[in-house]
C-alpha cells in the first residue's frame, strides 16, 4: 500500500468522522490563536514602551555634578557649588577628544517664576545652547528656537513648553508676547512640541512644562556672580545607539582628566543614560510577555488535552476497524501510518486556522483596544509544532497499541 | 502484500498459483496442532493435537459447541493466530511459523473472511468496502473498482454498489462481505457463523450463495455451532474439548 493510498484513506476517514474532526481542529485552533495573540500583545506592549522611551532620546547621556558612588548616598561632590563648568562642556564637544559624541548641550536649570499679565507660573528655567533642541530630540511647533546670535547677544528671549505657554497665555498666541522671568523681561520666540502623553502625568509631562532661555542670558541676567558658568547638567548625544557606550567612555575619561581625578570612584560627576531606563522597562515587559505566554501555554495544553481525549476515544471506537483492516491484510505499519497521517492533518489544519485567526485578530483587535499587537513568528511556529506534536503523539500512541493487538481481539471488541 | 505489481491479470495469476500448488497439496493441511493459552497462573489448552486436511473445492463445516476450541481453530486457519505447536500449511505454504508481516500478506492473498458481524465499514459504500483488501494488495484504483463491482455482481448486488451498509438489509450486508471475501480470488473462504446474525430467510439465502460458490469450484470452510447450518456443507468436522470428534459424517451432503 503506497503513501498516496494511505493519504487518501486518512483524508476520507477525517471527512467521514466530521464532528470528531471538527472538535479536534477546534481544540488545536483555540490553543494556537491564544498563543499567537497573547505573545503578540506582550511583544506589542514591549515595542510601545521601547518607542516611548526612545522618544526621550536613546542616544542621550546626562552628565550631572556630584558623586553618586556611595551606596549610603553621603558623598555629594563639593557642596552646592557645581563641579561642572562650561569649559567641561566645550571640551566634550571637541570631535578629536570625543569622536563618538555628536552634540553637546550644556544646561543650567533653576526654578523661576514667570509672570505674564495677571498670570504667574513657577517652572524650571533652562539656560542652554541651540544644540539642546537636537540633543533632546525636540522640535518647535511655533516660532523658532534659540539661535547662535541669541547666545552671543545675550538676547532676552524665551522658548516655552506647551504646558507653560497654556498656563501663562491661555488660548492666546504666545509668540511675540512678553513674559517676566524672576523680574527680567523676555520675549517669547517659540513653542516646543508636546511630548508628554495626554493621559499620563508621568515624567514625560514635565518636558512640556519648562522655559528655555539662552545660556548667556541666564548666566548674566538671572544667576550672576561666581557661579554663572557652573552647569546643572551636560547633555550628550552619541552618534548612534551602538556608539553610546563609546561616548560614555570618552566623556568619562575626558572629565576625569579635566578634573584631575585619577580614581574613577572619586569622580565628582556621574553619567546616566536613558538606556538604563529602557532596559528596566524592557525587563518589565519581558515579565509581562512570560506571564501572557504562560497563560497561552496553558490554553495550548488544555487544547492539547482535548485533542488527546478525542484521539484516544476515536482510536478506541475504531479498534474494530483496525482489526478488520488487519484481517484484510493491513500490516501494523500501515495502520500506524494511516493514524499518523490523520492526526498530522488534523493538527496541521487546526494549527494553520489558529495562526490565521491569530493574524486576523492582530489586524482587527487594535481597532478596538489601545494596545498594539506585534506578531511573533517563532511563537507561531512553535505553537504550530506543538499542535501537530500533540495530535501526532496522542493519536499515534494509542493507534500503535491498537495496531499491535491480535486482529481477532480487535475484531471482537465492542 | 507483494501481489503482482504487474497487475495485467491479477486474479488469473493468483488462481494459477493456487491451482499449481493445490494439484500437489491440499488447501488446508493441519498436523497435530496444539494451542495453549498461558495467562500466567492458568494454562488453558484450547487445541490438543488436531489433524485434518481439506482439499481444493471442498465445502467443509467445522462444528462444535462453545468452548470446544472451534474459534481457536478458526483463528489459526485464518492466519489470525499461530499454533503453539504442530504444522499448518495453507495452499502448500507453511504458515505456522510466519511473523506478523508475512501473516498479513497471507491473509490478504489467500483467505477471504466472512464474519458473523459482517464487519463492513459503515462510512464506506458497498464497492469501497469490497475493494479494501485490494488496496492492501497494491492494486491500482481503476482495476480495484472494476474488480469490486464484478464481485458484487457475482453475489447479486450489481445494482447496489453505491449503497452504504446502513442502507442495506442484513442479508445484503452479508453478501457485500462475501463479495469482499471473493474479490482477491483467495484459496480459501473462511466463514465464521455467517448466518448467525440473520433471519431465517436471509440465512437460507446466504447459505445458498455459499453452495453456489462451492459449485463453481471455491474452497469454503464454514465454522458454526448449528447442526442445521453445518448440514449444508458436504463434509463436517466436529470438534469437542480441543480434539476432533468422532461424528465426522454426521451432517453429510444433501
Amino acid at each position: 500500500m503506497n503513501f498516496l493510498e494511505t493519504l487518501k484513506t486518512g483524508v476520507s476517514s477525517i471527512l467521514t468522522h466530521r464532528l470528531r474532526s471538527i472538535l479536534t481542529i477546534l481544540g488545536v485552533m483555540i490553543g494556537i490563536t491564544a498563543v499567537t495573540l497573547t505573545v503578540g500583545l506582550g511583544q506589542g506592549a514591549q515595542g510601545q514602551v521601547a518607542s516611548e522611551i526612545s522618544s526621550l532620546g536613546t542616544n542621550l547621556l546626562t552628565v550631572t555634578p556630584g558623586s553618586t558612588t556611595s551606596a549610603a548616598g553621603i558623598r555629594g561632590g563639593f557642596g552646592s557649588a557645581s563641579t561642572l563648568t562650561l569649559s567641561d562642556a566645550n571640551a566634550l564637544s571637541n570631535p578629536i577628544v570625543a569622536p563618538d559624541i555628536q552634540a553637546v548641550a550644556a544646561t543650567n536649570t533653576r526654578s523661576g517664576t514667570l509672570v505674564a499679565g495677571n498670570n504667574n507660573w513657577t517652572t524650571s528655567v533652562v539656560g542652554t545652547f541651540p544644540t539642546w533642541l537636537g540633543v533632546r530630540g525636540r522640535s518647535i511647533t511655533q516660532g523658532r528656537f534659540l539661535s547662535a546670535s541669541d547666545i552671543a547677544n545675550q538676547s532676552n528671549v524665551v522658548v516655552l513648553g506647551s504646558v507653560t505657554a497654556a498656563e501663562l497665555f491661555g488660548g492666546r498666541d504666545p509668540v511675540g508676547q512678553s513674559v517676566n522671568i524672576d523680574g527680567v523681561p523676555m520675549t517669547v520666540i517659540g513653542i516646543l512640541n508636546t511630548v508628554g502623553s495626554s493621559s499620563s502625568a508621568s515624567a514625560t509631562s514635565s518636558l512640556d512644562d519648562q522655559a528655555v532661555v539662552p545660556f548667556t542670558t541666564l548666566a548674566d541676567e538671572i544667576v550672576g556672580g561666581p557661579n554663572r558658568d557652573s552647569l546643572s547638567s551636560i547633555l550628550i548625544e552619541a552618534r548612534s545607539a551602538s556608539s553610546l557606550s563609546a561616548a560614555y567612555q570618552e566623556a568619562d575619561a575626558e572629565l576625569l582628566a579635566l578634573h584631575g581625578i585619577t580614581l574613577a570612584a572619586d569622580a565628582d560627576f556621574s553619567i546616566q543614560s536613558q538606556q538604563s531606563v529602557l532596559s528596566t522597562a524592557t525587563s518589565v515587559d519581558k515579565t509581562l510577555t512570560i506571564l501572557l505566554g504562560g497563560v497561552a501555554a496553558i490554553s495550548l495544553l488544555v487544547g492539547g488535552i482535548g485533542v488527546m481525549n478525542i484521539m484516544l476515544v476515536s482510536v478506541t471506537e475504531r479498534i474494530r476497524e483496525i482489526g478488520l483492516r488487519k484481517a484484510l491484510g493491513a500490516t501494523p505499519r500501515v495502520i500506524r501510518r494511516q493514524f499518523l497521517i490523520e492526526a498530522s492533518i488534523l493538527g496541521l489544519v487546526g494549527g494553520l486556522i489558529g495562526v490565521a485567526l491569530g493574524i486576523a485578530g492582530a489586524v482587527i483587535l487594535p481597532h478596538f483596544i489601545s494596545n498594539p499587537i506585534k506578531l511573533s513568528i517563532p511563537a507561531m511556529a512553535g505553537a504550530l509544532v506543538v499542535a501537530v506534536g500533540i495530535g501526532v503523539g496522542f493519536g499515534v500512541y494509542p493507534a500503535g497499541r491498537a495496531a499491535n493487538l491480535p486482529p481477532i481481539d480487535a475484531l471482537r471488541s465492542e | 502484500m507483494k501481489l503482482d505489481d504487474d497487475d495485467s491479470s491479477l486474479s488469473m495469476a493468483l488462481q494459477q498459483e493456487s491451482d499449481n500448488k493445490a494439484k500437489m497439496k491440499p488447501v488446508i493441511f493441519v498436523d497435530e496442532i496444539r494451542k495453549v493459552y498461558d495467562s500466567g497462573a492458568v494454562k488453558v489448552e484450547a487445541l490438543r493435537g488436531v489433524s485434518f486436511q481439506i482439499e481444493k473445492g471442498e465445502f467443509v463445516a467445522i462444528i462444535g459447541p462453545s468452548g470446544s476450541g472451534k474459534s481457536t481453530l478458526m483463528h489459526i486457519l485464518g492466519c489470525l493466530d499461530v499454533p503453539t505447536s504442530g504444522r499448518f500449511e495453507l495452499a502448500g505454504e507453511d504458515v505456522s511459523r510466519m511473523n506478523e508481516e508475512e501473516l498479513a500478506a497471507v491473509r490478504n492473498r489467500r483467505i477471504g473472511f466472512v464474519f458473523q458481524q459482517f464487519n463492513l465499514l459503515p462510512s464506506l459504500n458497498a464497492w469501497k468496502n469490497v475493494e479494501l483488501p485490494l488496496i492492501y494488495a497494491g492494486v491500482d484504483a481503476t482495476r480495484r473498482k472494476a474488480m469490486a463491482i464484478a464481485a458484487l455482481s457475482r453475489v447479486g448486488l450489481g445494482d447496489r454498489i453505491s449503497h452504504r451498509p446502513g442502507e442495506l438489509s442484513g442479508g445484503q450486508q452479508q453478501r457485500v462481505a462475501i463479495a469482499r471475501a471473493l474479490v482477491t480470488n483467495p484459496a480459501l473462504i473462511l466463514a465464521d457463523e455467517p448466518s448467525g446474525n440473520l433471519d431465517s430467510k436471509a440465512a437460507t439465502d446466504v447459505l445458498g450463495l455459499f453452495k453456489e460458490l462451492h459449485q463453481s469450484g471455491r474452497t469454503i470452510v464454514l465454522i458454526t455451532h448449528d447442526r442445521e447450518v453445518a448440514a449444508q456443507a458436504e463434509r463436517t468436522i466436529a470438534i469437542r474439548d480441543g480434539l476432533i470428534g468422532t461424528s465426522l459424517e454426521e451432517g453429510g451432503s444433501r
